[in-house]
């Protein structure tokens, strides 16, 4: 099986990735790969990344076995604890590491866009660490759902630039991000928050991300003395799920991602594998909600980093190539998993990684009490206080 | 099969002048504006005509054209509406090339090589899809070759030799140049880097180019004129039809083309 040697050089798993974009991006392109490819073969560098991850992220992460939750579902599930690091999810491995290769690039100007702020804020943060000038667009309708998130950015910093058109989302956001790469590609670097857009993103982003599944797979071994029967995490643009199942993907293990069925399939959602079918935005070909006219089609989510109608390519290739399972779960299960977690292991998890949380009482009929999940926890829920208030009908 | 898009080059050549192309969404602002708008262009001195295909992530376009295809949509634009409107110019006369621009989703989505015969048998001459680099383009080169139906690709002053030499190969019909960062409606120098950037591309290429800068005046046209075989005029084409009020439209569109291309509004006959 090559799965685990894909892309190809032109950044193509299967039908799906490669460089879908204008021209005036095809050499930053080229120029990225190459600087990305230099930079991971010279030791200062990844000395220096490490040092970071491990000093300033707190990388490794832990694994917590949740006790209690196994217990409710009935199989043991150990939860790789992102939550736990600096900035409060896995967005900051991606971006530090960016961060390093822009400066050595020898760009001084950051940009990124986000959905529900996390990469954003982990943008930002790394940009104060190393002393970059940052800018990120960030949706209106985002903007509204995560205040908080977006005073961190501007404490760090950062500026975030509204942005009005389209859905107002992540999807607009990142139109906005690659206008101004486009008009600054000489002393910009763009810094993407998932396994999306044109080649080498969708491949860097996985390897930076990769550091998760490498981590939990020794900690398992560590602690259990085995490999997991099942990997699940939620899948928006897909970093976290593939972080954790890349290292996994030529091992017997079934892997699942969990998509944001929002209001449910027949409604507004989120749930680009499972509803959508292949298409090419943001400079990759993989499945997109799209109407019947090649249309990118809004998505809806309760959690804002999944509120995107696009996935990374690579998703789209396991998926077609049966490596792995995509589910999708809705707004209302995502916020009785948020409950769930909150109240049997005492952690408060993003809306996105509950998401993963709610399927886990979906695989009780099919595990028994020695099989293990392991689940990527993404990130902590303190941003999301306001959106789970409101939906749950509380004044704060 | 008559080439319209190498006629247009060699007259206009002949004609010691740069060829000029205008750009508009198509099925804005009115979804059945498009007829009238191409036809005043025309009347005005452009040579030629891209009708931008709406799509709903344009991230190649500015806001002005963002938001023109959005109305486009609302209004219930597709491509299907589009390759009406150039059999409805074709039906009418309309001589001059037309071009499709837009981006690669709505064409996979109405399928590739229906699209390209489709375009073909609606009149059109070109298309241009600025997400499209060579790289990916083999499944539409196949067919828009089989249907008669120019690729032209686009370059930019950071495209290396290599890209350029790459493109040229692909290249059918002309090449359109593009600027990184545009040039503002107050600039009256070209930016010295386009000299430069066209120079490179004509090192490797006989077919013509079209420069794409930003160009809103008159003395733009005559300076890119003088380097280039011809001048794309979008956003201020774009603004000229947005700014015009209900009535007036043909006629600011005739006066802006009269001027840019140095002749009388409505005194030339429509180019053959």
């Amino acid at each position: 099986m090559t799965t685990t040697r894909l892309p190809d050089a032109a950044g193509h798993f299967g039908e799906f990735g490669g460089q879908y974009v204008p021209e005036t991006l095809m050499p930053a392109l080229a120029e990225l790969d190459a600087a990305y490819a230099e930079a991971m073969a010279d030791a200062v560098f990844t000395r220096r990344l490490d040092g970071l991850l491990r000093d300033y992220v707190g990388r490794p992460s832990p694994l917590t076995f949740a006790e209690r939750l196994s217990e409710r579902v009935g199989f043991r599930v150990y939860l790789k604890r992102e939550d736990l690091n600096h900035t409060g999810a896995h967005k900051i491995n991606a971006a530090l590491a960016q961060g390093l290769l822009a400066q050595r690039m020898g760009k001084r100007r950051v940009i990124a866009e986000t959905g529900a702020g996390q990469h954003g804020v982990a943008t930002a943060t790394v940009c104060a660490l190393l002393g970059l000038e940052c800018v990120v667009y960030m949706g209106a309708e985002d903007i509204r759902r995560q205040t908080l998130n977006v005073f961190r950015m501007k404490l760090l910093g950062a500026e975030v630039r509204r942005v009005d058109s389209g859905s107002r989302t992540l999807k607009d956001a990142t139109n906005e991000a690659i206008r101004d790469w486009v008009t600054n590609v000489r002393t910009t670097y763009y810094i993407i928050g998932s396994v999306v857009g044109p080649h080498p993103y969708p491949a860097m982003v996985r390897d930076l991300q990769s550091v998760i599944g490498r981590e939990a797979r020794m900690q398992m071994l560590e602690r259990a003395g085995r490999l997991p029967d099942v990997l699940l995490a939620c899948v928006g643009g897909g970093s976290n799920a593939i972080g954790l199942f890349y290292p996994f993907l030529d091992d017997p293990v079934r892997i699942i991602g969990v998509e944001a069925a929002g209001e449910g399939l027949q409604g507004r959602h989120a749930a680009t594998l499972n509803a959508g079918r292949p298409g090419v935005l943001h400079g990759a070909r993989s499945y997109l909600l799209q109407d019947r006219w090649g249309q990118v089609l809004e998505a809806h989510s309760i959690s804002a980093g999944l509120d995107y109608p696009g996935v990374g390519p690579e998703h789209s290739w396991l998926k077609v190539s049966e490596r792995a399972e995509y589910a999708a779960v809705t707004d209302a299960e995502a916020l009785d998993g948020f409950q769930m977690l909150t109240r049997t292991e005492g952690i408060i998890p993003a809306l996105e990684s509950a998401h993963a949380i709610a399927y886990l009482p979906k695989l009780s009929g099919e595990l028994g009490a020695d099989d293990i999940v392991l689940m990527n926890l993404s990130g902590r829920g303190d941003k999301d206080m306001g959106t789970v208030a409101d939906a749950l009908a509380v004044t704060i | 099969m008559t080439d319209r898009i190498a006629e247009m080059f060699a007259r206009t050549r002949a004609q010691g002048r740069p060829a000029v192309i205008v750009f508009a969404p198509a099925g804005w602002p009115e979804i059945d504006a498009t007829v009238e708008i191409v036809e005043a262009a025309l009347a005005g001195g452009a040579d030629a005509f891209e009708l931008g295909m709406p799509f709903s992530d344009p991230l190649a376009d500015g806001v002005t054209n963002q938001a023109a295809y959005q109305q486009a949509l609302a209004q219930g634009t597709t491509p299907r509406t589009v390759l009406e409107a150039a059999a409805a110019l074709r039906a009418r006369g309309v001589r001059a090339p037309l071009l499709i621009m837009g981006y690669f989703n709505p064409l996979l989505a109405y399928g590739v090589g229906r699209f390209a015969r489709d375009a073909v048998d609606a009149g059109v001459d070109g298309l241009i899809v600025v997400d499209l680099p060579p790289g990916e383009a083999a499944e539409l080169e196949g067919p828009a070759r089989a249907a008669g139906l120019h690729l032209v690709y686009l370059l930019a002053p950071t495209s290396t030799g290599a890209r350029i030499r790459a493109v040229a190969e692909h290249a059918g019909g002309f090449i359109y140049c593009v600027s990184v960062t545009g040039v503002t409606g107050a600039r009256q120098e070209l930016p010295e880097e386009l000299t430069e950037f066209l120079g490179r591309v004509r090192a490797v290429t006989d077919l013509p180019l079209a420069v794409g800068f930003g160009i809103s005046t008159r003395r733009h046209v005559e300076a890119v004129g003088a380097v280039a075989d011809g001048v794309v005029i979008g956003s201020a084409f774009v603004r000229t039809i947005a700014d015009a009020p209900v009535g007036e439209r043909t006629e600011r569109i005739r006066a802006f083309l009269g001027e840019l291309t140095g002749r009388e509004p409505g005194r030339i006959p429509m180019a053959d």
